[in-house]
């Protein structure tokens, strides 16, 4: 085989990453490198440095330490029995790439993964090698995500922890049938075990240890996980019951969702097709609203027939046309929980409605300056100067709120 | 800043030092607020551009002992909103301190007008600010390390932005052209300069390249949402980005490749997987145990029997069965409930909050733990997601049945001379039916097997007592249940 230049293998080793879903840059604790005089920095909030035409942000040097694997998941370029090109980077040539891109600011930092190879404990040490080298010898304080592998000694995740904001493991697909038939070798028994595990180390070194008095460094940044979506027959409803279960159980920072993308070379027991967007689109909504706006995993269901939510409209205005009788909400006098479920009215706005309540009364136009779209919100509400009357009970109601289906992809 | 008297009525016009003169506009902020006078009565201009043919009152001075408290938050805000280029912001905000003197809450009323508008301006240096440390883009020069970006920013942001690279890039020396400031690191101070102009920027070097092959790659083109793209990215940013000269012709093409990858046949097996089964997975999984434990003669083949347990559905959202420990012989068997949270993550029984107190009242009644072998009525855990914890939910009779099996077989290998029921999951499976605990409390009953069951509640409900009187007594109550064990065991 032909050595490949580093230009040639980070070809096949980004192309090969670009289908992991994840490129966050936040969530870890402020550091940077003003003492160290070393070069990277996190402050919180993650930054993208640059946009791909699929609309997805490019924070991280995402990259495979090498795409050679002994595993055959059906839906990964990377699988054993795939005829994609192969490649391995040293861990040099991944410290070099993550420091010269990173002093030109193209990126807040590295998501290493890998193929595993030989064995999951060897590949993983060689991933935590090229953490060490970048926060000990090179003095570098960016961001580090490390994928693990949950077949590894838990000696390496913890020696990864300490060098990494965040790691994940790949839960791959919702339910452990899935993993079973498109993922033969992998077990989702070992997946959940990994991420318990991580869960009690974290909080045991989230105590400040008695000598010190210090917290040790354990993935600031937390665990996440992805799944992929439309690559079985699992519906939504079953995937935001896994999704409420691996948020309850262990303390996950993310669930990524990655509509399933063809890919060349595809296994022959996989769906053709372009991938679901606008169904990845609408699981992340709903996961958000499990999160942050109070609704219970089994309201979302209750509005999505068949256990599939409906791709034209928001899952929230779904909610909310299947509960009219709910519906209008005054927003002089309603909860908190309540406003939260207004469609059109995010966490944000609802806080500023609650303080502007202690202060006066708001009427519509005030709704106007607060909200991105008064239409939306209208037909819901009830302000001074404002009712929505009939406007709520009407039969096309839904037909003038869902968009209009010309730049969306409705798959 | 210059400030002069203007002819009646009285006007004032106020010329600051500079585009984001913020201690200027303060000073004369402070002044004209504490003469009550009013915003319409104040023309703001910044560094020269301000109207040469007026002329303007000098600032009247501050009244002796006359004072006056903004929120911290405006301070905060103006100095961000100072650097947004509208030239009405200087008027905005003195409208708003002004405004702030008689109605001190009116930063709260986020749908007021001039507040709303505040948000507004903020909001753009925000972004301003934020797109600019995500799209400068150093090109290294010499070979002295130096990097040197050229940057177009919408707003007067350099001077706040600044120390956020020079925290991040602090081992480098860097400098940062744009059209009307410029800013230097030489690896211990800021320096601030004069504008500059596009070619005195090097545009161009080697590791552009490796940049252009990651971003070409990392794109997948089934994947194409240029709208998304272009409302994160938007052009105006692209004439300065190395990598965005290849964005069209990703765009153009992306649809055909799309299209190859769906439409290319799958081939044929690559030619090392074959070695690669051969070499990782031809010694075949060892079968999950058929027998299910049935033939097991001792603990630790019942255990490893039990963690691949289908008896029941509920090893579907646990993360692993929990199995009975302790010694083999031990003369005693706790039986608990189910595992909770924490005995589902350390796969262990009795870790968690109930667990611990029910150690502690065993210390203090006496009863010596490492003889005593503990375990639950059912080994996964059920519960319900809620948000970011998992609320313990109660097995119903079918799980408790199910997981009989196990506990009979654990009961089996160890032959105790007790059994202690601990609530009445418990009792219900050690006695094949459901009991009234609160009733048969301190019971021994003695199954036909011969096993003397002694029945009490489980130390959970303990933790669940809100009133501090009654949680003693029933503290004091379990710890005189758990001395009556003490002493059956030692009278067994």
């Amino acid at each position: 085989m032909a050595v490949l230049s580093t230009r040639e293998k980070l070809a096949i080793l980004s192309d090969a990453a670009k289908y992991d879903a994840s490129c966050a840059s936040s969530g870890s604790k402020g550091r940077d490198s003003s003492k160290s005089k070393g070069i990277g920095s996190t402050e919180g909030m993650g930054i993208c440095h640059s946009y791909a035409p699929d609309g997805r942000c490019i924070s991280l040097l995402k990259i495979l330490l090498t795409n050679f694997c002994i595993y055959d998941c059906a839906y990964c370029i990377n699988r054993s029995s795939s005829n994609v090109q192969r490649a391995r980077f040293s861990i040099d040539e991944v410290v070099r790439l993550t420091i010269e891109f990173y002093k030109r600011n193209y990126i807040e930092g590295l998501f290493l993964s890998s193929g595993v190879i030989r064995s999951p404990d060897e590949t993983m040490a060689a991933m935590v090698e090229v953490a060490r080298r970048l926060r000990e010898e090179e003095r570098y304080n960016g961001y580090i995500h490390l994928k693990t592998i949950p077949e590894c000694a838990q000696e390496l995740i913890e020696q990864a922890a300490g060098y990494a904001d965040r790691l994940s493991i790949n839960i791959e697909l919702p339910t452990d049938d899935g993993v079973k038939r498109l993922a033969p070798e992998k077990k989702p028994e070992t997946i959940r075990l990994s991420m318990a595990r991580f869960r009690a180390k974290a909080e045991e070194k989230a105590e400040p240890t008695l000598r010190s008095r210090k917290r040790q460094r354990f993935a600031p940044g937390g665990q996440s996980t992805q799944m992929i979506v439309g690559a079985d027959d699992t519906n939504d409803a079953d995937i935001l019951a896994t999704s409420a279960r691996l948020y309850g159980s262990y303390r996950l920072k993310r669930v990524y969702y990655s509509a399933f993308s063809p890919i060349p070379d595809a296994s022959r027991v996989l769906p053709a097709m372009k991938p679901p967007l606008m169904r990845e689109h609408r699981l992340y909504q709903a996961d958000w609203l499990m999160r942050f706006y109070g609704f219970g995993r089994d309201e979302i269901v209750s509005a999505a027939p068949g256990g599939m939510l409906d791709l034209s409209i928001d899952p929230k205005l779904a909610w909310a046309l299947a509960n009219r009788g709910l519906f209008p909400v005054d927003v002089n006098r309603a909860s908190r929980e309540m406003l939260l479920r207004v469609p059109g009215l995010g966490t944000k706005v609802v806080g500023r409605i609650l303080d502007i309540r202690r202060i006066r009364r708001l009427r519509i136009e005030d709704m106007g300056r607060l909200c991105a779209s008064v239409a939306k919100v209208r037909p819901f509400i009830v302000a001074d100067g404002w009712t929505p009357g009939a406007l709520l009970d009407g039969e096309r109601l839904q037909a003038r709120l869902t968009p209009k289906p010309a730049q969306l992809s409705l798959f | 800043m210059r400030a002069e008297r203007k002819q009646s009525p009285v006007r004032y016009g106020v010329e600051l030092d500079g585009e984001t003169d913020f201690a200027g506009w303060r000073k004369a902020a402070r002044a004209l607020v504490l003469n009550d006078v009013t915003p319409d009565a104040v023309d703001w201009s910044a560094g020269g551009d301000g109207d040469l043919f007026a002329t303007s009152t000098a600032l009247p001075d501050v009244p002796d002992g006359a004072a006056f408290t903004v929120p911290r938050e405006f301070v905060d805000r103006a100095q961000a909103v100072i650097c947004h280029r509208d030239p009405a912001r200087f008027a905005l905000l003195y409208r708003l301190l002004f405004r702030l003197r008689r109605q001190s809450l009116l930063l709260r009323v986020a749908s007021d007008a001039d507040v709303a508008r505040l948000r507004e301006l903020e909001k753009a240096v925000r972004r301003d600010i934020h797109k600019m440390r995500a799209f400068v883009r150093f090109v290294k020069v010499g070979e002295d390390e130096r990097y040197v970006a050229w940057f177009e920013p919408d707003h007067h942001i350099v001077e706040r932005n600044a120390p956020f690279f020079a925290r991040r890039f602090a081992g480098m020396r860097w400098a940062i052209l744009t059209p009307r400031k410029s800013v230097e690191w030489n690896g211990g101070e800021l320096v601030f300069g004069p504008g500059a102009k596009r070619s005195d920027a090097p545009s161009e070097d080697a590791t552009n390249e490796l940049w252009r092959t990651y971003f070409r790659n990392i794109f997948n083109p089934a994947r194409l949402k240029v709208k998304a793209m272009q409302a994160e990215m938007p052009k105006k940013y692209w004439r300065n980005l190395p990598e965005a000269s290849l964005i069209p012709d990703l765009i153009r093409g992306a649809e055909k490749a799309a299209e190859e990858m769906i439409e290319k046949m799958p081939t044929n097996p690559a030619p090392h997987h074959d070695a690669v089964r051969t070499r990782h997975w031809s010694t075949p999984e060892p079968e999950p145990d058929a027998s299910e434990g049935a033939d097991a003669t001792s603990i630790a083949e019942l255990r490893d029997a039990a963690s691949h347990c289908r008896r029941c559905p509920l090893w579907k959202d646990a993360t692993q069965t929990v199995f009975g420990e302790g010694p083999a012989d031990a003369r005693v068997v706790f039986v608990g409930e189910q595992p909770g949270d924490q005995e589902d993550i350390a796969g262990k029984p009795f870790v968690g909050p109930a667990g611990r107190l029910f150690d502690t009242v065993l210390a203090e009644a006496g009863v010596d733990r490492s003889v005593a072998y503990v375990t639950n009525a059912v080994k996964h855990f059920k519960f319900e997601p809620r948000g970011k914890r998992r609320i313990h939910a109660k097995p119903n009779t079918g799980e408790v049945h199910a997981c009989r099996w196990w506990l009979d077989r654990e009961l089996d290998l160890i032959k105790p001379d007790l059994a202690v029921a601990l609530g009445a999951t418990a009792a219900q499976s050690l006695l094949g039916k459901a009991v009234p605990v609160t009733k048969m409390r301190g019971n021994i009953v003695t199954r036909d097997d011969g096993l003397r069951v002694f029945v009490t509640v489980h130390p959970s409900y303990l933790l669940r007592i809100r009133d501090e009187n009654e949680k003693q007594v029933e503290r004091e109550r379990f710890t005189q249940d758990m001395i009556a064990v003490g002493r059956l065991m030692n009278a067994g």
